[in-house]
């Protein structure tokens, strides 16, 4: 696989190269933007490389393959902790991160929610914030980024063609007066890029065997490996950010496929693990300077963890649907995602098109069910259409990412515990989610309606926080933390609120703008 | 339906505890999939009479009414693998058909069907329902005989649906093109 092999290899005790930890939306995109300036960095992926040829067109298989399955305790009142107690999330640890699993949504998130305790107010029991940037701050970086990955309907790019699943909703979004159309998603509805368009799989979860989907895997990662200003270390566990006495990030340890404990020496390090990863990095990375961990003058490191508000509406008809050919995610309706409190909660919510296969609609539709309810359900399989409903969750400070006291992983790490509860915001948005999924398959003749609890967590967010303040929050408002100056968040974990859109869009574009930034400060030897 | 030819070795081994069966439906999905309508699943660890036990047992409690036996031992196999790497398991598994039997005065096998389920629902949330339960939810419904039995394509995706059926429900209207893309080429 010569795309991925390094051209240029750098040595350990090189202080001079920018270290990356995870190659996902993040830190795939930031190695690529520093590389693009002749920025050397070195990428390190706790994953295996796999590629499209590798990919698995079964749903289990493609799970053990993808999945970060390290072990992970959970704790709190979501549903979760106990049906899925080791297993909170559903993210990738391969080359490329959860960028080969995401179903593509490439949704702007709208103005206010930048400014959410602005625009919410203060909310007992949350811990909301302004984020110190803002849309139109962002909006030409949303640009790029929208071009880099392809968007649908942006950029010119024509919209994806409809699957069974979406005509469905789309009908019944007529029938509530909902706008509806095959959305913004990153994946090619013609060929772009060098890559193919879409050819309709229905796999998106499971790696998408065309690359029609845009993933750092084989779009950001190749680019940044071509330049000469890149390395990918892949089976590569970071296991501690080091730092000299000043306070400012030297390097880091990591071990390698075969275990042994490495040092890369650094000038900068970016990390980008994803939101349980990142903060237990820092925790992990406590040193007698910093006994609470890196970055973490502000206790904030591991807390307000957002997973948004999710839920799924399924709902079976007298004809077939067979839901599961083509996009996963396939049709869009903004309209719920408004701020409007008079709904009984603050924030908004989107509605996507869902579909899963036989196995995962076997794992996920009530889990733990069993009996005549569950299997009359699995009965009408062929007959199903579904939505996924996705949005703002609130941050609260005891939704938090914390050290396990006794469990070590593989390398003898101490493992992440990750607690939630959900907010009665969170609760609220979704019982309006779930009635008015509902509403919208009754109105075209559904025959049973299921109410999904939400799955593991793909979207993680929140875990060290952007902030204007200090002592409010981890990063400023490019990701650089306020402790360490040459130490930056890089991915979803910097999000100060969730808002209702799907991250990555806004993970990618955070990371042209932070790549950007990290060049003008090397330049200027600031860092 | 498959790209794949099933292996024979689902229908036609035989040693040991075994698991044997006619396929019910002669012209479903299922048999158009078998090399024969006589099935055989074997076990390494159950006895006959346990095999049968824990496949009535899943049947309770993921009750099709018409998927084959057949899909169900492969539930049985997946126990029987899982026994077998470890005794942990098999003496749960082992020991939670003995004690249906001592409640059964011999033979839970020989109860009516109700009788039966209302023992299934006693045994709901012990450790021997949870493993059956937990290890069947994945194994009942992930391989193809119980792809084709409820109308899922599996592997058949991987080349794509784009000429395929993507989009070929009739039954409600097409969208407009504005909100549904062209297909490629048009």
């Amino acid at each position: 696989m010569a795309q991925f092999d390094n051209s240029k290899t750098f040595a350990h005790d090189d202080d001079s190269v920018v270290v990356i930890i995870g190659s996902g939306a993040g830190g795939g995109t930031l190695a690529n933007e520093l590389a693009q300036q002749g920025i050397d960095v070195v990428v390190l992926e706790a994953g295996a490389l796999h590629d499209r040829p590798d990919f698995h067109a079964d749903e289990w298989p493609a799970f053990s393959q993808l999945s970060w399955l390290d072990n992970r305790t959970t704790s709190g009142s979501w549903r979760i902790a106990r049906d899925f107690p080791n297993l909170p999330t559903w993210i990738c640890k391969t080359v490329g991160g959860t960028t080969v699993h995401w179903a593509g949504a490439s949704l702007r998130f709208q103005p206010h929610e930048f400014q959410a305790l602005t625009h919410y107010g203060a909310l007992d029991g949350a811990n909301l914030l302004d984020w110190p940037v803002g849309y139109d701050e962002l909006a030409p970086y949303y640009t790029r980024a929208e071009d880099k990955m392809g968007v649908t309907r942006t950029n010119d790019i024509a919209g994806l063609p409809g699957n069974n699943n979406f005509k469905v909703m789309h009908a019944g979004a007529q029938k509530l007066g909902y706008a509806c159309n095959t959305g913004h998603m990153a994946i090619n509805s013609r060929t772009r890029d060098g890559r193919p368009g879409c050819q309709q799989r229905g796999f998106c979860f499971q790696g998408c065997r065309f690359g029609a989907k845009w993933s750092t895997l084989y779009t950001e990662l190749p680019a940044a490996l071509l330049t000469g200003h890149a390395e990918l270390r892949t089976n590569a566990h970071v296991a501690q950010i080091e730092h000299d006495a000043k306070g400012h990030a030297t390097g880091v340890t990591y071990f390698d496929k075969d275990g042994n404990l490495v040092r890369q020496k650094a000038r900068l390090v970016a990390v980008a693990g994803n939101s349980i990863e990142t903060p237990r990095l820092l925790l992990n990375s406590a040193s007698a300077m910093f006994p609470n961990g890196l970055a973490n003058s502000s206790g904030q490191v591991g807390r307000n963890y957002m997973r948004h508000m999710t839920g799924s509406v399924y709902a079976t008809f007298d004809e077939p649907v067979h839901m599961y050919r083509g996009t996963t995610m396939a049709g869009i309706i903004p309209d719920e995602a408004r701020h409007d409190t008079s709904r009984g909660f603050v924030g908004g919510y989107e509605m996507e098109t869902l579909s899963l296969g036989l196995p995962f609609m076997a794992a996920f539709l009530d889990p733990g069910a069993w009996g005549e309810a569950f299997t009359g359900a699995m009965d009408q399989y062929a007959h199903m259409a579904g939505m996924w409903l996705v949005g703002e969750d609130m941050p609260r400070a005891s939704n938090r990412v914390t050290l396990h006291d006794e469990l070590k992983d593989q390398h003898g790490l101490p493992i992440p515990n990750v607690h939630y509860d959900d907010h009665p915001n969170d609760e609220a948005m979704r019982e309006h989610a779930y009635l008015k999924g509902s509403e919208l398959y009754a109105a075209v003749g559904a025959r049973d309606i299921y109410r999904v609890p939400p799955y593991p967590s793909t979207h993680n967010l929140g875990t060290c926080r952007m902030s204007a303040q200090a002592q409010d929050g981890v990063c400023n408002a490019y990701g650089q933390t306020h402790d360490i100056p040459n130490l930056f968040i890089s991915d979803g974990s910097q999000f100060t609120t969730s808002a209702a859109e799907n991250p990555t869009l806004t993970i990618v574009t955070l990371a042209i703008r932070q790549a950007e930034h990290i060049g003008k400060l090397m330049k200027e030897r600031a860092v | 339906m498959f790209s794949r030819p099933l292996s024979r070795r689902v229908f036609l081994k035989a040693s040991g505890g075994a698991l044997v069966g006619t396929l019910a439906f002669a012209s479903g999905p299922i048999a158009l999939l078998a090399p024969s309508r006589s099935w055989a699943v074997t076990t390494e660890q159950f006895t006959t009479h346990e095999s049968e036990a824990l496949l009535q047992f899943t049947r309770h409690v993921f009750p099709h009414r018409d998927l084959e036996d057949a899909v169900y031992a492969l539930v049985v196999k997946d126990l029987d693998r899982q026994a077998d790497a470890d005794p942990a398991i098999l003496a749960l598994l082992r020991d939670g058909v003995t004690a249906l039997d001592r409640q059964a005065d011999g033979d839970w096998l020989a109860l009516d069907a109700t009788q039966r389920q209302s023992s299934v629902a006693e045994a709901a949330g012990s450790p021997f329902f949870e493993k059956i339960r937990s290890s069947a939810v994945v194994s009942l419904y992930s391989n193809p005989l119980a792809f084709a039995h409820f109308g899922y394509q599996g592997e058949e995706g991987d080349m794509g649906y784009l000429f395929k059926g993507f989009d070929d429900l009739t039954w409600l209207p097409d969208p407009p093109v504005a909100d549904s893309g062209l297909m490629p080429g048009a």
